[in-house]
């Protein structure tokens, strides 16, 4: 057993409060790109409902879901050869996805797909592929600097954690909020290097920032030993892979919940309202999201299945008994019933879309619940919360 | 609903692509079995009307089976089959099973702790007893319980038995056949091959074949009448055996589970240092057989407890006197004749012996007391066990001597490690480790109750039938005790000597004859799941033509089963082999274009 060094531990406190601050500015910018973009967006919009207007012909396509928006740069460029022929199917396929898909073969996002949703998404800017587009964006390249720069001194905080306590960073909520809150950033960095998820920015870092601020105010424990119970081989592969999953169900707990704002929105445009979430423009598809987010939601949810069967081999070790129905195994049960349900809904006609989206919220409520309020109030064998 | 009523002008209903919006054979609504199977059979029970008295007759039988509900017994039943087994009540099952499990964590469980519940009960004299006529103290094992994941296993066979059959008719047979408009599905695009390249369509179909059969795919190629060739080709079949064997190692896992819980067994034991425990039932504190149980499986094997050693953090401030280490140090042996063997058991390493698994799940303290009665004779010499009630093993401890002379006696107070007194007179325990180690008792003599063969809890003393000798209350006042002292009972009633500490810990023992099985079934299932969430059922058609001028055009078209993102790519993929092979320009002018199809026409002359 490593000694514990306390002044390693009082290092890392230091990171975490540094790493959170440079999270809240990072998290400004983001909210400020988001602003930004969605002024500069409306006045590109003005400007092409102007031109449009003059132009006399175009109000013949009034009945187009695509005409009363105009579409504005980026996925115009895209939506303009194939959108003419395919406008009839489109809008046929935002309700289609509203009501649960009209063809399955559709919904993944193959390029004839993606093409479409480019004009069906009704006043869409981002793309449906969320790839980097041509636009430079000041602010979102500030803000993803920023929380680099956080996620490093971040990880500096979980790193001199582990060392003060001379053993794995996760032994008790503190540290698995810690911890937890920088592989969200990590897996949000990694996400980014190939797709730009940078609209999901403001509500990535808020949630670690509450994340951190709820690890220091709530459950700030100083660095030590683990008690028996905790010493095995085990907490280090269940729990890593227990919070690692929870980190990606915090990205698609996200995305779910822009989701339904998201599809809240298109139908209210594709039924002649107005846009009153302009900066949500910056935001893909509703199909989009959904498309993405179950490909996290799968991974995380094989995670989540090893997390329960790890658990499970090392309560038998612990124990005796690989399963109890004791109050922490009952909650990662219901978690990983509610995600196959998940899963299932998906494949289930009437049930993809918006309710979909609703299961995945209400996995990662029960996440947080299992979390919190599980770790907290019920007593049960794995009372080892740390408070 | 279209496809169906023209399904019936055409015979082949169940396959026929031409019918399918989208040119997807079966990939559009194909992805839930339940649905799937459901739809085709409801189809083909059409066609089969249909095909005996004409599509006027269909519309008659529809209208008479609708206008009559009489389906008759067996019409009920498939009728309920068919729901039941639907991907709709999966989901709902689901997720009814997530919402009857909650309970389970609110309310106190009898099978994790029955003195909970009784007092849980007792507590809540409005509702207590109505939660436990809803079975909500037993709720994983309650009939509604057991009602909902039944249904939901029955479902799961239901739905995976016809799955697996049509599986198994998909993976023996050829790939579906060549849809006629390729340019419908979700990926397609042309090469063209010039004319001086020479290349004619029947040879451009089999390098595709050859180019298709490597990366992986069962490929079919229909030469037709030579003039149109086509091939179709699908890999990733094992995507669906995937899916196949993850329900069907769930069922596994609950199979498995069933056979512990019908052959097992588990007791607990507590051992004080230098006790053995035999593996006998009279050898257990507390038994719970499995429904099958017999004592016959019982080994003999035995367990001493030699020395127990704990270990307390004295580095951290934070965590000062937090546990950092138990160890036991135990003697065992197989059989009662077999050599006596040393072994370490610790938390997070049990010890296996004769088929069951040894855990070491608690430890406290056993001050060792001697008792004297009225008469001056020893009545109890021994270790008493003390029961953990708060930090820093402060316990509580009961005596009870049946044997005292001529009154019998008993004691009940505290045990504490290291002894602190506050202002106001309240004893806490300030240390793990034993600094001050204290008892502080009262003392009752009377009528135990132990003789009417009632049994007792060993930790409670019911004080209704007997006197007070010493408490706190009285004049004689509570007694209270260091290690080597000892206290005259007033009334000439006897003494009690506090002779020194003992450590114990708690066993649990298990056996639990599923749970290699479970284990087996458990990590069948994840590896089907990843399987099945990460192979891609692909199809992929090529249709080849010569133009009049004498340049091959090939057209071809991607479709996926279920959810695959990386559809786009395998067609650029494909689409670059081909380029590279035909040493075409890959970015050629015929990216993946418009509605235009090769040869000029898009309709092929040929396709039923
Ligand atoms: C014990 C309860 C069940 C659990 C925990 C469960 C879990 C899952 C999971 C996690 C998946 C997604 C992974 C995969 O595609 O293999 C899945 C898929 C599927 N399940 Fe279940 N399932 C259960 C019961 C059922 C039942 C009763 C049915 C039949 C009605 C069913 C039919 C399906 C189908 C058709 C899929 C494939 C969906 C797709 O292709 O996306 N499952 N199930």
């Amino acid at each position: 057993m490593f000694p514990i060094n306390e002044t390693m531990g009082q290092y890392s406190e230091l990171f975490m409060l540094l790493a959170a601050g440079t999270y809240t500015v990072a998290f400004i910018a983001f909210a400020w790109d988001l602003a930004k973009s969605s002024k500069a967006l409306r006045t590109v919009d003005l400007r092409a409902a102007a031109a449009a207007g003059s132009a006399s012909d175009s109000s013949e396509d009034a009945s187009d879901a695509g005409a009363k928006v105009p579409v504005a740069a980026g996925a115009a460029g895209t939506a303009g050869l194939s959108g003419r022929a395919d406008a009839g199917r489109n809008t046929d396929r935002v309700e289609g996805h509203l009501a649960g898909p009209a063809g399955r073969a559709e919904r993944p996002s193959s390029s004839v797909a993606a093409k479409a949703q480019g004009s069906g998404g009704a006043g869409q800017t981002a793309d449906a592929s969320m790839l980097y587009g041509g636009e430079r964006r000041v602010p979102a390249r500030v803000a993803v600097a920023l929380t680099v720069l956080g996620g490093a001194i971040h990880a500096a905080g979980v790193l001199t954690r582990a060392i003060g306590s001379g053993r794995v960073p996760w032994g008790n909520m503190y540290e698995f909020l810690t911890t937890g809150a920088f592989l969200v950033v990590a897996v949000f960095l990694a996400v980014l290097i190939r797709r730009d998820l940078r609209f999901l920015g403001t509500f990535v870092v808020g949630l670690v920032i509450i994340m951190l601020v709820a690890a220091s105010v709530a459950f700030w424990t100083p660095v030590g030993h683990l008690v028996p119970a905790l010493q095995s081989y085990w907490l280090v592969i269940h729990v890593s892979i227990a919070v690692l999953s929870s980190a990606l169900f915090t990205l698609t707990f996200a995305m779910s919940a822009l989701q339904l704002v998201q599809s809240h929105r298109q139908k209210a445009i594709a039924g002649g309202g107005e846009d009153k979430l302009g900066f949500m423009r910056l935001v893909p598809s509703a199909l989009s999201l959904e498309n993405l987010s179950y490909r996290i939601n799968a991974i995380a949810f094989i995670g989540w299945t090893f997390t329960l069967m790890f658990g499970a081999i090392w309560a038998e070790k612990a124990w005796g008994r690989f399963w109890g129905w004791d109050t922490k195994e009952v909650w990662t049960f219901v978690i990983w019933v509610v995600y196959a349900g998940y899963l299932h809904a998906r494949a289930t006609r009437g049930w993809t879309g918006t309710r979909a989206a609703w299961l995945s919220i209400v996995g990662y409520l029960c996440v947080v619940f299992n979390f919190t309020i599980v770790n907290q109030f019920f007593n049960g064998l794995h009372s080892y919360s740390g408070l | 609903m279209s496809e169906r009523v023209k399904s019936t002008k055409n015979p082949p209903a169940g396959e026929a692509p031409k019918a399918a919006p989208e040119g997807a054979p079966d990939g559009a609504g194909g992805k839930g079995a339940g649905r799937k199977g459901a739809s085709s059979k409801r189809a083909g029970a059409k066609d089969a009307s249909a095909k005996s008295t004409g599509p006027q007759g269909a519309v008659k039988a529809a209208k008479a089976s609708a206008a009559l509900p009489a389906l008759g017994i067996l019409g009920m039943l498939r009728w309920a089959w068919t729901q039941l087994t639907s991907m709709r009540t999966a989901l709902f099952l689901l997720l009814l099973l997530a919402v009857a499990a909650v309970p389970g964590s609110l309310f106190p469980q009898r099978p994790a702790n029955p003195s909970i519940v009784t007092q849980y009960i007792k507590d809540h004299p409005d509702y207590g007893k109505l939660l436990d006529s809803v079975q909500l103290y037993d709720v994983y094992s309650s009939a509604w319980f057991s009602a909902i994941y039944i249904l939901l296993f029955i479902s799961l066979i239901g739905c995976v038995v016809p799955r697996a059959i049509a599986h198994y008719r998909a993976m023996r047979s050829q790939p579906p056949r060549t849809p006629q408009r390729l340019s419908r599905l979700p990926e397609y695009g042309t090469l063209v091959l010039p004319a001086e390249a020479g290349v004619p369509a029947s040879d451009a179909i089999e390098d595709a074949a050859a180019l298709l059969k490597k990366r992986g795919y069962r490929v079919d190629v229909r030469h037709d009448d030579g003039a149109r060739p086509s091939l179709g080709a699908e890999r990733g079949l094992l995507k669906e055996v995937g899916n196949l064997v993850f329900h069907t190692s769930l069922i596994g896992v609950l199979v498995s589970v069933a056979i512990g819980g019908l052959f097992g067994y588990s007791g607990q034991r507590i051992l004080v240092e230098g006790d053995t425990f035999v593996n006998t039932l009279v050898g257990y504190d507390q038994f719970t057989p499995g429904t099958n149980f017999q004592s016959s499986q019982l080994q003999p094997y035995s367990i001493q407890l030699n020395k127990f050693r704990a270990t307390f953090d004295r580095e951290s401030k934070g965590k000062y006197g937090q546990p950092i280490d138990f160890t036991a140090d135990v003697t065992t042996k197989e059989n009662p004749g077999a050599p006596a063997k040393k072994e370490v058991l610790k938390v997070n390493d049990p010890l296996t012996l004769g088929g069951t698994s040894i855990y070491l799940t608690g430890n406290g303290y056993a001050p060792v007391v001697t008792v004297r009665d009225g008469k001056g004779n020893i009545a109890m010499q021994g270790p008493v066990v003390a029961k953990l009630q708060g930090d820093n093993y402060y316990s509580s401890l009961v005596i009870k001597v049946p044997d005292a002379k001529p009154d019998q006696l008993g004691f009940a107070g505290f045990f504490l490690p290291t002894a602190f007194v506050t202002d106001q007179g309240i004893s806490f325990s300030g240390d793990p480790d034993l600094i001050n180690p204290q008892l502080s008792l009262n003392s009752y003599y009377g009528d135990l109750g132990l003789d009417n063969g009632a049994p007792q809890n060993v930790f409670e003393l019911d004080v209704k039938g007997l006197t007070p000798l010493n408490a706190r209350n009285l004049a004689t006042k509570g007694i209270t005790l260091s290690p080597g002292k000892t206290v005259t009972l007033p009334d000439g009633k006897g003494s009690i000597s506090f002779d020194g500490v003992k450590r114990y810990v708690g066993v649990d023992i298990h056996h639990n004859p599923g749970q290699v099985s479970a284990l087996i079934f458990a990590l069948l299932a994840v590896g089907g799941l990843v399987i099945s969430l990460y192979v891609n059922r692909r199809r992929v058609w090529v249709r080849t033509g010569r133009h009049e001028d004498g340049r091959t055009m090939v057209e071809y078209g991607l479709l996926a089963r279920g959810e695959d993102h990386r559809l786009a790519g395998e067609a650029a993929a494909i689409r670059g082999l081909l380029s590279s092979a035909w040493d075409l320009d890959a970015d050629g002018p015929q990216k993946p274009s418009s509605i235009s199809s090769p040869a000029g026409s898009a309709e092929p002359k040929k396709d039923s």
